[in-house]
């Protein structure tokens, strides 16, 4: 049915946390190679929109396709898929009991049934790719906010991923440690990953977004490009949100 | 007045201050247990009638530590497979590990452990018994010998108690492992999730080896609580070190070298294992 374009195509899809409707009828096909960046205001419903991409929440009703591929109910299918899917927290979420080195390599082991010296050899290239080969042997907790964050991203493009999502990747960052995480996430579009980011990072957006989807209440209410979203917004609500997101 | 206070040197003052907090935080109440011991030791080695007690009792030292160890461990696995059903979204898990945890922990231990020896271990073998000569009567002799190899009487006193001991704490390690394992913050198991590990997978490598670090020093506690109450298994006529000196009391009439006697070898072994628990404890968190 899909298009083979259309790598992650999301239809009609609702999640209800007992009577609140955190996603509520949301449709888009997103191409490979895009960068979408979602944006709205808190409890608009694009974490949970991004965490049902990769069955982190269990929709209630609507179809998501991967790559050509429905999304079941069925375990195994889902752990296939999810390791197509790189994901990016708010909070890191690296295993604080293992090294660098050894957050990045379990997931290749365990899950791609790589020998430890292929998977180790990947990690470091990973590492070097997000700029701190240094730390491989350091713990989460010897690491500052950014470069935790830059961990958990390469662990996440060890397993070759085909799409990348970022929930909130800086909004627990000092102001100081932003830039080296946007600047790995603007070489990694560059390259031509696909990646659905939540953020609201603006300066991300104008220069690496190819598609802005803003949310309200469960509900998209704008899907434009960087371009028109800055220069030509059409609803007032996002006019409204822009003007307060600006400001400063 | 002002110029006494004025005199007094403040270095001095702190100095004194900081020695007599020093003094305040020293563990009296070991030296205290340590001097006890030290007077039932030489007790025992300048006493004849300590030293007779002692001689006596010590033969069941083997046995209670034997007993300790091999119910502590059955009861760590029994433990963990019921901490994970408790956390399980199979209701039906759910719910066997529940009903397991509850049962167990709203008996009395001693009950327990007459239920579970006198009754619970022979009518569990019966029932094996039976299905093995009805395996042999319906023409599978072989497996059917498997059931009817083991009987009532080839199972020993001391099994029969290690087995109740380990179903008991079983249900209270159970409790420590749940809390462990829900002490572990959600995004733990979503990151690991979402590199596309199974939930096996991810309790095994990422949420088990976090949990049980946080839960040594409880699981350290327990095991002392195991040195204790492994002398219930006298009420069995397990010759424990309790049982021993039950016996040596009894046909000496000296009850008070054989009591004063087993205490101290439990406190000995309780003290020693508690300040190792501590020991690790403040490791633990030294290397958080």
């Amino acid at each position: 049915m899909s298009n083979s374009d259309h790598i992650i195509v999301v239809k009609n899809l609702h999640k209800h946390f007992g009577t609140i409707k955190a996603v509520d009828g949301v449709s888009i096909d997103i191409e490979r190679g895009k960068v979408v960046v979602v944006i709205g205001p808190s409890g608009s419903g694009k974490s949970t929109l991004l965490r049902c991409i990769n069955h982190l929440e269990e929709p209630t009703s609507g179809e998501i396709w991967i790559d050509g591929e429905k999304l079941t109910h069925a375990t195994k299918q889902i752990n296939e898929i999810r390791a197509e899917i790189g994901m990016v927290f708010q909070l890191f979420n690296l295993f604080p009991h293992l090294t660098a080195m050894e957050n990045v390599t379990l997931a290749q082991r365990v899950v791609r049934h790589r020998s430890q010296a292929e998977a180790e050899q990947i990690a470091i290239e990973k590492l070097q790719r997000v700029g701190i080969p240094e730390k491989a042997d350091s713990y989460p907790a010897n690491l500052s906010g950014g470069q935790q964050q830059r961990v958990a991203i390469a662990r996440a493009l060890a397993m070759n991923p085909k799409i990348m999502l970022f929930d909130e990747p800086t909004s627990a960052l000092d102001p100081e440690m932003i830039k080296e995480v946007l600047d790995v996430m603007m070489d990694l579009a560059q390259e031509g990953m696909t990646m659905v980011c939540v953020s609201h990072e603006m300066g991300f957006v104008r220069s690496a977004a190819d598609e802005v989807i803003f949310m309200d209440f469960g509900k998209i209410v704008e899907h434009t490009t960087p371009d028109g979203l800055f220069n030509n917004p059409q609803h007032d609500r996002t006019k409204l949100f822009l003007s307060q997101i600006l400001e400063h | 007045m002002a110029e006494q206070f004025q005199t007094v040197d403040p270095i001095i003052t702190a100095d004194a201050l900081s020695s007599k907090r020093r003094l305040r935080d020293l563990p009296w109440w070991l030296f205290a247990l340590f001097l006890i011991a030290i007077y039932v030791f030489f007790a025992i080695s300048a006493n004849e009638d300590y030293n007779a007690a002692f001689v006596f009792i010590k033969t069941g030292l083997i046995i209670t530590i034997k007993t300790t160890l091999i119910s502590y461990s059955i009861a760590i696995i029994f433990g963990l497979l019921a901490g994970l059903g408790r956390i399980s979204k199979n209701v039906v898990i759910n719910n066997i590990a529940r009903l397991y945890v509850e049962l167990i922990r709203g008996i009395p231990i001693l009950v327990l452990i007459f239920f579970i020896a006198l009754v619970g271990v022979p009518v569990l073998v019966n029932w094996l018994n039976d299905f093995g000569f009805w395996l042999s009567d319906n023409g599978v002799g072989f497996f059917g010998k498997l059931f009817t190899a083991v009987t009532n009487q080839d199972i020993s006193m001391i099994t029969r108690a290690i087995i109740a001991l380990a179903v008991t704490y079983g249900a209270y390690l159970a409790e420590i492992f749940r809390a462990g394992i829900q002490s572990i913050v959600k995004g733990q198991m979503e990151a690991a999730r979402s590199l596309g590990m199974s939930y096996g997978q991810s309790m095994r490598y990422v949420i088990l080896p976090q949990a049980i670090r946080n839960v040594l020093p409880a699981l350290g506690n327990d095991f002392v609580a195991m040195v204790k109450d492994s002398s219930l298994v006298s009420v069995l006529a397990v010759r424990d070190i309790t049982q021993v000196a039950r016996l040596y009391a009894g046909s000496t009439f000296r009850f008070r070298e054989a009591y004063i006697v087993l205490a101290v070898m439990y406190l000995t072994m309780t003290v020693m294992l508690s300040l190792l628990v501590q020991l690790l404890e403040r490791r633990l968190k030294t290397h958080e």
